[in-house]
């Protein structure tokens, strides 16, 4: 660590640490399986063996058959892959496509993408929980319709939605269901045959994996009864990943996405219980000892590890700059936080006036979180929320945010 | 991110709080873009005596406050008139890019100010 102080991490949901295991892992492959796993000699077929045993790792945690995990570079890569794989190769088929209004950012500028590119997008509306609407999916989806693309729990807000149903509706109706499931592996049960998943996308480094590996679950390996071959490749090149994403394949990486995944398969439930424990404690400490302060999203339809606060009158990156001065690490929906300067459309998607979005805090907690993180995270927190809101012209003063008749001069 | 400078101002902001007895406020921002800055004056022989302010925004809107109040006490209303944007981001060893547009307001607030108070002593 290149911190010397005491220091609290709670964005998990940024990214995660590495597993010490994993580390040792990737170190190890890094360098005994130096192999190209297209090699017909004895030290590329070795790479190929470590990749194909940690594709049927990776698969078994969410009830895949091996042959339908597909490695690529990035949770974002799966998630483009994944939808202009399946609009561009069905364009004859329909035209039609249905998203939520919180997705990621890979999902939704993708989805704009393909706007550009002739393609119609439904973005469903959510409600004050970040939940979809079932009734409100099924019907959207039109005789043009190809595909349906819903967040599995929200990386800001932790809304985990009916994954389940949503599968149902998309199989009756013979879509495609594509879920981004970056924040969820890991954290909660995946099982892509009960839940009707057609395509699934993931990452390694949310769940103390390396950087720079994901994986798209393609439901019978690209190939659906009346459809064919329902998916092209993003990258064209030497075939790797049976035709879908050429490129060497990253054995190393992929062998330490794989032993993340050992790891959480171990600890998942053990690991949800705690964090559980953690999350109320926070949401329930906070709320009853701070004035002006609410939960963003569903208080049990929500990610173990995700607490996402709003705090009337101040601003969140004044709150996240504070949190770090006394050695917290947390995150905003907050504009002034973003590189866009745009408060975040996940909380504005959930009902909430710009003016609130600015005051968001987030706080993602992991495997090395302790009760101890929590209580000097709960300890800090309060004085840091009185601090800025004495310096506030909001709170007490003589304009309040909320105030309807407030004229809008964008100064941006 | 930022520099020591602007950390210094955020943790221990300058002259801030509401002045009950001010002169003058000036306001700019708006809550609904993330900031909003009150900069209130108290001027003596055309001199700013004493000046406060109360923000809400982030990090470099806190600082900026903070560091007009310094650059602008004791000033003549004409030389605090002059003060602009990079004066004040110079004086705080700099600012990010994205940060010097949007959360730079305290000079049009301290501005506002002493137009609002000129326009009262017209009146009076």
């Amino acid at each position: 660590m290149g911190f010397k102080m005491k220091y609290v991490y709670l964005d998990y949901a940024a990214t995660t640490p590495m597993d010490p295991e994993v580390i040792k892992e990737i170190e190890k492959h890094y360098r005994e399986t130096y192999g190209n796993p297209s090699s017909f000699h004895k030290i590329g077929q070795n790479a190929a063996q470590i990749l194909e045993k940690s594709r049927e790792i990776v698969a078994s945690l969410i009830n895949a058959k091996t042959d339908e995990i597909f490695f690529t570079s990035s949770g974002t890569e799966s998630d483009n892959l994944a939808l202009k794989g399946v609009a561009f190769k069905n364009k004859g088929r329909g035209n039609h496509i249905i998203t939520s209004s919180i997705e990621h950012h890979a999902v939704l500028h993708t989805c704009q993408y393909l706007e550009k590119q002739g393609f119609k997008v439904s973005y469903l509306p959510v409600d004050e929980y970040g939940l979809i609407d079932l009734k409100e999916l099924e019907e959207t989806i039109t005789n043009k319709t190809i595909l349906i693309s819903i967040i599995f729990a929200n990386n800001e807000i932790g809304t985990i939605e009916p994954i389940k149903e949503i599968g149902e509706i998309a199989k009756k109706h013979d879509v495609i269901f594509h879920t981004d499931a970056v924040q969820t592996l890991g954290k909660v049960p995946i099982d892509v045959e009960e839940m009707n998943i057609d395509l699934l996308s993931a990452s390694a480094h949310k769940l103390y994996g390396p950087k720079g590996v994901g994986l798209l679950y393609i439901r019978g390996h690209g190939v659906r009864k009346g459809w064919g071959n329902y998916i092209e490749p993003l990258l064209h090149g030497g075939g790797h990943e049976r035709g879908l994403r050429s490129s060497t394949e990253n054995v190393p990486g992929i062998a330490g996405f794989a032993k993340a995944v050992e790891l959480c398969k171990r600890s998942m439930k053990e690991e949800s219980e705690k964090l559980i424990k953690f999350r109320d404690k926070i949401i329930k400490e906070i709320t009853e000892n701070i004035e002006d302060v609410y939960l963003n999203g569903h208080y049990t339809k929500r990610l173990p590890n995700n607490v996402n606060l709003g705090f009337r009158y101040i601003e969140g990156e004044s709150i996240i700059l504070s949190l770090d001065v006394e050695g917290i690490a947390a995150s905003t929906g907050s504009a002034c936080s973003s590189k866009s300067l745009e408060p975040s459309h996940v909380l504005l998607a959930i009902g909430q006036k710009p003016e609130d979005a600015h005051g968001s805090l987030r706080i993602t907690m992991g495997r090395y979180t302790t009760e101890a993180d929590i209580d000097y995270f709960l300890e800090k927190l309060p004085p840091i929320i009185e601090k800025l809101r004495k310096m506030s012209p909001l709170k007490n003063g003589k304009k309040y945010m909320f105030d309807p008749t407030y004229e809008i001069n964008h100064h941006h | 991110m930022y520099s020591e400078k602007v950390m210094d101002h955020f943790r221990n902001p300058r002259n801030m709080g509401e002045m009950k007895n001010a002169d003058a406020v000036g306001e700019v921002g708006n809550p609904v873009c993330g900031d909003l800055m009150y900069i209130y004056i108290k001027i003596k022989d055309d001199r700013i005596n004493d000046i406060s302010f109360q923000t809400f925004g982030c990090g470099a809107a806190i600082a900026t406050s903070s560091m007009i109040t310094e650059l602008a006490k004791g000033k003549t209303l004409d030389e605090a008139m002059k003060i602009t944007r990079d004066d004040i981001a110079g004086s705080l060893d700099g600012l990010p890019p994205i940060k010097m547009h949007c959360s730079n307001l305290a000079s049009d607030g301290l501005r506002k100010a002493i137009e609002n108070y000129r326009a009262k002593q017209k009146k009076e």
